[in-house]
């Protein structure tokens, strides 16, 4: 580089010009003010081009739309879940906590058409463990488990980051789980009365 | 009593204002949005900023001086609002009409010197001190400038009362006792002719009348914001130096009133600024021939009318000087200690001299 490409101007004149184009320079900003961002998602050709006006978006009020496929607090469908326990199995960081109890007859079908035979009496997600990796979603055979756009979702205490997704109350996982403890033991008793009639053939 | 309540008033409320624009101002200028949520547009955010300052502890560290450090803001309100007593509002309204106010007012702000002074030494802080030493140094010899522009002013009006010199800017010229058969000439120079009493307007402002008191309106108002420590010349509340300068031990109530005292200071040298060369609670309309518009924007003396155009041109005049303070101190960079020095001895004050010695000759043309 040759030295000579930067010129320094001084002199009174020079000074006076400078501090007049800074003057002009905050009061094109100030003139501008009535302009303003919109909140337009990254996806808008107009997102990383804003020529002039405030660029703050008054967030609680507006926010940028999030992408389709951003990855934010999950969802369970309850009503779709088959308890298969997969996502809590590929969880990284054991975040999904499921118990299942097993029901004494057919519950009913998803929307996808898969038969439902397990209850789950507990089916938390710890919200603060998350790590937002996705994949429970992507090995949900029932698409039941989701990503949703929202990710505004802080606590005040950290207990209300567990998420209680089950559609049972205690009482009637407790009646559920003793149906199946009732039909377990009918079962043995029918089996063990059948093992002793071909006992006494 | 009633002029104290009332010029008090009036400057609490003008500070409230002022605190929203400053903030409202840098955030525009900055790109940003500034307060939203208390009131319509954040409006009612500085009027709760006071509320909370007044809630909250007062607090007076166990090491500091305790009876200096309770007295200095006092001292330092008492003498920025001191200074208010002899502002002119209107044709007929003045706290205190005395003769000799330009000398009163110089007098009583200096007072502000010592207040900050004993803020800084009294909180036993190194932030403190450090900021009361350089305020000291900074507005003792900023006052030479200043005090040398509105000499120029002191001679080519050759009075010392605000008053005097704000009827001497206006078409009320020979309203004013004494001054009854003075006349105001195009650029003060009575060969060429033009006779500028009754046309008025911005053609009487100081500023017109002599134009060299514009370079000296320049010199006030570059000394005023160093006075009143203002961006660039802020080094004693340097934020990201000092902290907050002298006041970094104070809170709550007396927090308060060196805030107060700070925005008065501001808007105390504006009006001095226009006062003195902007001239004062006169309109800028001239009479154009059939267009009387210097008639119609003063008013009536003695009535409401004259109460509301002088006091709205005052403060409009003030608040445009305002705004250049706040734009000013979102555009240009702190000046470090030494070009601040440098600036006042070696550049501010020999022009102020050549000013001085300018407006003297320029006196003589006059009459």
């Amino acid at each position: 580089m040759e030295k000579s490409s930067v010129q320094h101007k001084t002199g009174f004149w020079e000074v006076v010009k400078s501090l007049l184009s800074g003057l002009q320079l905050t009061w094109r900003h100030f003139r501008n003010a009535d302009k303003r961002r919109a909140p337009v998602p990254v996806m808008d050709e107009s997102y990383f081009k804003q020529p002039e006006g405030l660029v703050t978006l008054t967030y609680p009020y507006e926010a940028i739309p999030v992408p389709e496929n951003g990855r934010y607090r999950l969802h369970n469908e309850i009503d779709d879940c088959i308890v298969c326990d997969l996502c809590a199995k590929i969880c990284p960081v054991n975040c999904i906590t499921i118990e299942s109890v097993k029901a004494t007859e057919e519950i009913g079908m998803t929307s996808d058409g898969t038969k439902k035979r397990l209850y789950a009496p507990v089916f938390d997600i710890d919200m603060a463990k998350c790590c937002y990796c996705g994949l429970c979603t992507t090995v949900c055979p029932t698409d039941c488990l989701t990503m949703t756009p929202v990710y505004d979702f802080a606590e005040v205490d950290i207990k209300n980051m567990i998420y209680h997704f089950t559609d049972l109350t205690p009482e009637q996982a407790e009646e559920k789980k003793q149906l199946l403890a009732k039909q377990q033991e009918e079962m043995a008793a029918a089996k063990s009365a059948a093992l002793a009639a071909r006992k006494q053939q | 009593m009633l002029a104290f309540l009332l010029t008090l008033m009036l400057l609490l409320g003008i500070v409230i204002v002022l605190a929203y624009a400053e903030r409202k101002v840098a955030a525009f200028m900055q790109d940003r949005m500034g307060p939203t949520e208390a009131g319509p547009y954040g409006s009612l955010q500085s009027v709760l900023d006071v509320l909370k300052l007044l809630q909250k502890e007062d607090i007076v560290p166990a090491a500091a001086d305790k009876k200096l450090f309770k007295l200095a803001p006092i001292l330092i309100f008492a003498a920025v609002f001191a200074g208010f007593a002899v502002i002119p509002f209107t044709p007929d309204l003045i706290p205190a009409g005395i003769g000799i106010g330009v000398f009163y007012l110089l007098a009583i702000i200096s007072l502000d010197v010592v207040g900050l002074l004993m803020a800084g030494w009294g909180s036993n802080n190194k932030y403190a001190m450090l900021g009361a030493m350089r305020s000291v140094a900074q507005i003792v010899s900023y006052e030479i400038p200043a005090g040398l522009a509105i000499l120029s002013v002191v001679m080519i009006c050759q009075s010392l009362d605000f008053q005097e010199i704000s009827y001497q800017q206006g078409i009320l010229l020979n309203r004013f006792p004494g001054l009854e058969f003075e006349k105001n000439w195009l650029f003060g120079i009575e060969a060429l002719g033009i006779n500028t009493t009754n046309i008025g307007g911005i053609t009487t402002w100081n500023i017109f009348r002599a134009p060299l008191l514009l370079v000296a309106f320049v010199i006030y108002f570059i000394a005023s914001l160093a006075e009143s420590n203002r961006a660039p010349f802020d080094i004693p509340e340097a934020e990201s130096e000092l902290v907050a300068g002298f006041h970094v031990e104070y809170s709550g109530f007396r927090f308060a009133i060196l805030f107060l005292a700070e925005y008065s200071m501001m808007v105390l040298v504006s009006l001095v600024a226009v006062i003195l060369f902007l001239g004062s609670w006169n309109t800028p309309l001239p009479n154009l021939t059939a267009l009387k518009l210097a008639n119609w924007t003063t008013g009536t003396v003695g009535e409401l009318s004259g109460v509301l155009w002088g006091g709205f041109w005052l403060l409009s005049k003030t608040f445009v000087l305002l705004f250049l303070q706040l734009q000013i101190r979102w555009t240009y960079p702190r000046l470090r200690v030494d070009q601040l020095m440098y600036l006042c001895w070696k550049v501010l004050t020999p022009v102020a001299l050549g000013i001085v010695l300018l407006a003297g000759i320029w006196r003589l043309l006059m009459v």
